[in-house]
């Protein structure tokens, strides 16, 4: 009964979601539902690997910054729309996950190992983005705004919204998946004990190089998205640390390991952030707000918000 | 082009051994507060930041020359280091590895940003009576601010290994890293012990801090530049080795001058990842490292 209840507040919101936009006229509103969707699609891929295979990632910009680059420069030098394109950054994104899988993973590096690690892969990604030629260096790609389907750019705010949402939605869908296959048992298994998990017969390597493509594939899809519509891509952009850490942050307020979590982390962190913006008009202060949030989080609610919520429906205590 | 290349050379040796004198010092601090707590601190890079600024403002304000503000420095960010584990990451962690990576990163991102606030993104720098005179060596001409600095940096690696070595509080420090549970049995107070070793790793960057100053320059983003560097020497020289610090960030800063002369600035920091990448898959314990 209690299932069904929430399934159906979830269509609910859904279908509020998809008519939001005839609602709301103004694109400011739009936008920012645009990013809170954006950051809850990309905290999701940090969830598929850092929530359920508990393997934490500091360089998740590495799959965003290749797919966005590789839908770009297909486009821009070679004329492939990015409708095309998109599949490429997904595959793009997805080899970069095998690679870094497999040189991390293959050697047993776990926790904040793997965490370094992997950021140091997305700065070795930025310099190299920096140095090379038809990246555009240091000097960025500007893309052309020419709005078609196939360019997967819209006139107005609405079309990148409803672009989002269907981000969002296939996200969500990929978790709740997730929570359901075999697949996403075993990870959940190699999180709470790798060796336990191995034991029993799981092929933890396989797994986890798994769980990082699908991450990356994720990721490689949401650069195409950024690029066009921001219409500029650079290095810093592409491999920004900063966008890293959003990305586990949504998750992490939000609940890791939960289908909605990065959805609800993404729009309170955006919302305590728009609201900051407007009480005192200065940079770097949202960030602050974030980092102490991030600490409060790990310090009074490792399960974040979504365990907040169901410590209050009833289960309580362990 | 190849001729220049090899003439510059000493140079750039040179050049790489005086940055890697203060790159030890910054890794000494983060392989100190691993090899006693366990703890990997990524806020390590925004405190150096601190540090930088504390430096520049005794200059800017108070008129104190860089390298006597270690005095005053070091000591508060000793204090600053002590306090900061004491009541927010000790505390707050429950003695999570991976909590403790994710608190420190959301210190780090806390201090910056602060650093943003306060003193915005100008970068800044001190103009020293001596900032531009240089020592010739014959074969190269050194700035008598990275001689200052180098040497410097070598005595208070010395102050710091003997202060591990011969005091009372290094050998607790050294107890404690090696077994925890025997420490606390014959009467070590734990905790302050793990927090005067965080106070000492923060201390070190303190210090690095005021050699960095005049020869370097500071903006709320210069932590990052060396979050990774310092992570790179530590895992070289080994988590929990001080004479490992030592090789490593000489050899990270060697490496960081002749690939920049090689490849060229921009694509000469790629070694430092490439061998902080390598090291991580083929050998984590570290060139020097012992035991797992």
């Amino acid at each position: 009964m209690a299932i069904s209840i929430s399934r159906w507040v979830q269509m609910g919101l859904l279908v509020l979601a998809v008519v939001l936009p005839l609602a709301i006229q103004n694109n400011f509103y739009l936008d920012v539902l645009t990013i809170i969707f954006f950051t809850a699609y990309l905290g999701q891929s940090w969830n598929i690997l850092g929530g359920y295979a508990g393997q934490f990632s500091f360089g998740g910009v590495m799959f965003f910054g290749t797919g966005a680059y590789a839908s770009t420069i297909l486009w821009t030098t070679y004329g492939i729309p990015p409708i095309y394109g998109v599949f490429v950054a997904i595959l793009a994104g997805a080899i970069v996950g095998l690679i870094v899988g497999y040189a991390s993973f293959r050697y047993g590096l776990r926790g904040s190992y793997f965490a370094l690690i992997t950021l140091a892969f997305a700065e070795m990604l930025r310099i190299i983005a920096n140095s090379l030629e038809f990246t555009g260096g240091g000097v960025g790609i500007f893309l052309n705004f020419e709005p078609s389907i196939m360019n997967l750019q819209f006139i107005n705010a609405r079309g990148f919204y409803y672009l989002s949402l269907g981000m969002v939605v296939i996200s969500i869908i990929i978790a709740m998946w997730l929570e359901r296959s075999r697949f996403g048992a075993q990870l959940i298994a190699i999180r709470e004990n790798e060796d336990a998990a191995e034991a029993l017969g799981i092929n933890v390597l396989r797994s986890k190089i798994l769980a990082i493509m699908i991450m990356g594939g994720m990721g490689g899809a949401a650069g195409t998205f950024y690029a066009q519509k921001y219409l500029y891509l650079d290095p810093p952009i592409a491999y920004s640390i900063a966008l890293s850490v959003e990305m586990l942050l949504v998750t992490i307020v939000g609940g890791m390991g939960t289908v909605f979590g990065p959805l609800v982390g993404s729009f309170v962190l955006h919302i305590v952030t728009e609201v900051a913006k407007h009480l005192i008009e200065s940079p770097g202060l949202s960030l602050i707000v974030y980092g102490f949030i991030l600490i409060l989080i790990i310090a009074y609610l490792p399960n974040g918000l979504i365990g907040l919520f169901k410590g209050l429906s009833g289960k309580r205590g362990k | 082009m190849m001729s220049y290349t090899v003439s510059m050379m000493p140079a750039a040796v040179m050049n790489g051994l005086m940055y890697g004198s203060i790159y030890a010092l910054v890794a000494l601090g983060l392989t100190l507060i691993y090899g006693v707590l366990h703890i990997i601190n990524f806020a390590h890079g925004a405190l150096l930041m601190l540090a930088l600024y504390a430096a520049f403002f005794l200059y800017s304000i108070l008129g104190i020359d860089p390298y006597l503000g270690i005095l005053i420095v070091v000591p508060g960010s000793f204090i600053f280091g002590y306090v900061l584990y004491r009541f927010m990451i000790g505390k707050l962690a429950h003695g999570k590895d991976q909590n403790i990576l994710l608190i420190t990163l959301g210190l780090s991102i806390v201090f910056e940003n602060m650093a943003m606030l306060f003193f915005s993104a100008d970068q800044r720098t001190v103009n020293l009576s001596y900032s531009f005179e240089t020592v010739d060596l014959g074969f190269v001409l050194l700035s008598i601010p990275k001689l200052i600095s180098f040497f410097a940096s070598l005595v208070i690696c010395f102050l710091l290994w003997m202060l591990m070595s011969m005091t009372d509080l290094g050998k607790a420090i050294r107890a404690v890293a090696k077994e925890r549970q025997g420490a606390r049995l014959v009467g070590i107070d734990v905790d302050k012990i793990f927090a005067a070793t965080y106070g000492i790793g923060i201390a070190c960057l303190g210090a690095a801090g005021c050699l960095l100053l005049p020869i370097f320059y500071v903006d709320p983003y210069t932590g990052n530049l060396f979050v990774i560097i310092a992570f790179t020497i530590v895992v070289l020289g080994g988590m929990g080795s001080i004479v490992g610090a030592l090789i490593g960030g000489f050899i990270i800063g060697i490496t960081e001058s002749v690939g920049g002369l090689i490849l060229g600035e921009s694509l000469g920091q790629i070694g430092i990842s490439v061998i902080f990448i390598l090291i991580l898959m083929f050998r984590p314990n570290g060139l020097f490292g012992g035991k797992t």
